[in-house]
């Protein structure tokens, strides 16, 4: 298996990494070989073999609905590139790439 | 464009529902901010639901048990073994640039919730998908006039318990829609699973909708499917879905375009100038790079567990309906007046309908006094100021003879309106029950100033003798028109 530019490309843009074309086809080249090297797994039968949901043979933790303090605001904008003392401020947000 | 419906539409319309429902906990999915409603910005906030480095979420036990609760309520199969995902994207209010949802094995799928109307015009069962449990976004506010101003980010909503419940494509018009969202509210207010609060945005709706148009040779062209988003009402649902519905007909029949051929469209309700405007176009569901949340250990549902929150979960509405009607013998259409307007309201009911004894007769005071007079004044049944046992006080002299059922309405709006006890108004209303040496004499008055309606009842026509009870009551309002008309009837035959 191996990946075009195109994909890599279009993982670059959904990542929101701006990829020259030089990037590009270092990219390509590289996360092929990643891809490529992963892909080995492939070659194991994995047919009777249920999908792993998580790596610790752990369930069911929970935590009781008690509130608990939160951060005053200071301390929750403190170390945001820009605020107005109440918000987080952004560039305004254009072209609607949010989800539901 | 116009956007009227056709009467009779050439065409089946077909919409699915996805509605997001805030749980109400008292904190959030992942961590012990709160999550009440209305608080200044950024004051609900931690290093969790903020995403900062080193941060882990733990799940919220009573988020997990409202969402099954809500589930087994819309008949799921719950799943034995669940897990949560990330589904990533970037977006401002999102801060860890990923949501933490379920993917591949949501908690629950595949049940169905009906919407009945009791007069059997409405009638549908909605299969229900999925539900599933997941963390909410922050809000994004955009000062509009400003133009290119910055956006501002409030945080407090981000990981706030939001349930997803995805309907199949079953509903068949606007006006469904509408109706088993009702009934989906009712049932998740009444299970306390949520408030349901639309303007508080408790409660999210999306619709999506396409047409399926009989074509030559038996074919079916079926539209683009549009997903409807930003309804901030039930009725902006179905005024969206009115317009959808209208709009994708006539572009069908100037583009001919069906479903596949384009990419699926996203569109915004615009309720003040009622349209709905073209937005995004969704990403594909594997762009978002859906993998297993790993700060997450799954959640395995014993039968144990599932028992113990069937246990604790009430009736749901459509059961409580059936029970209503057949313990107190009353008719489907008065159980469902009575249901749906909640809980609280029908504990009002079956507490005034034990001390009258007689179900029909409560529920026509509900129907016709209570409901009116609570609905003009507001307010909720718990703090109705006349309490079922008042009522019940004034059903029973109504029963007594004391006086009729319009003097009894009166009394009961004197009641309410002025907070004293029924005696004091009664008293006050010089309403003193008459008594039968009063009535006789009354009622020999009468027929003596009136030998033309003796004549008639003694020639067979009873029902002349209903001329008499205006004349009686203009003598003595407190006559019971009942009582009036048997003695009347008495005293003639023995004329």
């Amino acid at each position: 298996m191996s990946l075009s530019r195109n994909d890599v490309a279009k993982v670059g843009l959904l990542a929101r990494l701006a990829l020259s074309d030089a990037d590009l086809d270092t990219m390509t080249r590289e996360l092929s070989t990643i891809v490529g090297f992963v892909g080995q797994l492939e070659q194991i039968d994995t047919a009777d073999v249920a999908p792993l949901a998580h790596p610790l043979d752990t369930q069911n933790v929970f935590r009781a609905d008690v509130p608990k303090p939160s951060l005053t605001t200071a301390e929750a904008l403190q170390s945001a590139p820009r605020h107005d003392g109440e918000c987080f401020l952004v560039p305004a947000v254009l072209g609607d790439t949010g989800a539901a | 464009m116009t956007a009227t419906p056709t009467a009779a539409a050439p065409f089946t319309t077909v919409i699915g529902l996805e509605v997001h429902v805030q749980l109400q906990t008292r904190t959030k999915l992942f961590c012990g901010c709160s999550t009440t409603f209305g608080a200044p910005p950024n004051t609900h906030v931690c290093p969790t639901c903020l995403g900062l480095p080193g941060s882990l979420p733990v799940m919220n036990r009573t988020a997990f048990e409202l969402a099954v609760r809500a589930a087994l309520a819309l008949g799921c199969k719950i799943a034995p073994f669940t897990k949560w995902d990330r589904k990533n994207y970037f977006y401002p209010d999102l801060p860890k640039g990923y949501q933490i949802s379920q993917f591949d094995l949501p908690f629950s799928s595949e049940g169905a919730l009906e919407v009945v109307d009791p007069k059997g015009a409405l009638s549908r069962n909605v299969r229900i998908t999925r539900v599933h449990l997941e963390e909410d976004a922050g809000k994004s506010m955009h000062d509009e006039a400003a133009g290119t101003g910055d956006t501002r980010i409030d945080l407090n909503r981000a990981g706030t318990p939001l349930c997803e419940i995805v309907t199949e494509p079953d509903l068949r018009s606007p006006q469904e829609a509408r109706a088993w969202l009702n009934e989906l509210k009712l049932l998740l207010v009444y299970l306390g699973v949520s408030d349901c609060n639309m303007q508080e945005g408790s409660l999210r709706v999306d619709a999506n909708v396409n047409l399926h148009i009989p074509c030559d040779g038996g074919r079916i062209a079926k539209t683009p499917i549009v997903e409807i988003k930003n309804m901030n009402s039930f009725r902006s649902v179905e005024r969206a879905l009115v317009y959808e519905v209208a709009r994708q007909y006539e572009e069908w029949q100037a583009t001919k375009a069906e479903m596949g051929k384009t990419p699926k469209q996203t569109r915004g309700w615009d309720d003040p100038a009622g349209v709905t405007r073209a937005q995004r176009h969704k990403e594909e569901s594997s762009d978002y790079r859906y993998f297993p949340e790993p700060d997450l250990v799954p959640v395995a549902v014993s039968d144990e567990w599932l028992a113990a929150t069937r246990e604790a979960m009430g009736d749901p509405p459509s059961v409580l309906r059936q029970k209503l009607a057949a313990t107190w013998k009353i008719p489907a259409y008065d159980a469902d007046v009575l249901v749906n307007q909640g809980r609280e309201l029908v504990a009002y009911f079956e507490d005034l309908a034990e001390r009258v004894g007689e179900g029909k007769v409560a529920s026509n005071w509900m129907q016709q006094d209570v409901l009116r007079t609570l609905n003009e004044r507001g307010g909720s049944i718990d703090a109705f100021p006349v309490r079922p046992a008042t009522v019940a006080d004034i059903i029973g002299r109504v029963a007594k003879g004391d006086f009729d059922t319009s003097r009894a309405r009166e009394i009961f709006a004197e009641v309410l309106g002025s907070g004293r006890t029924v005696d004091e108004v009664v008293a006050s209303m010089g309403i003193a029950a008459v008594d039968d040496d009063e009535l006789i004499t009354l009622c020999r008055e009468l027929l003596a100033e009136n030998p033309r309606v003796v004549a008639d009842v003694k020639g067979g026509k009873e029902q002349a003798a209903a001329g008499l009870i205006g004349q009686a009551k203009k003598k003595n309002p407190n006559v019971n028109p009942g009582k009036v008309r048997a003695m009347c009837l008495d005293l003639i035959r023995q004329m």
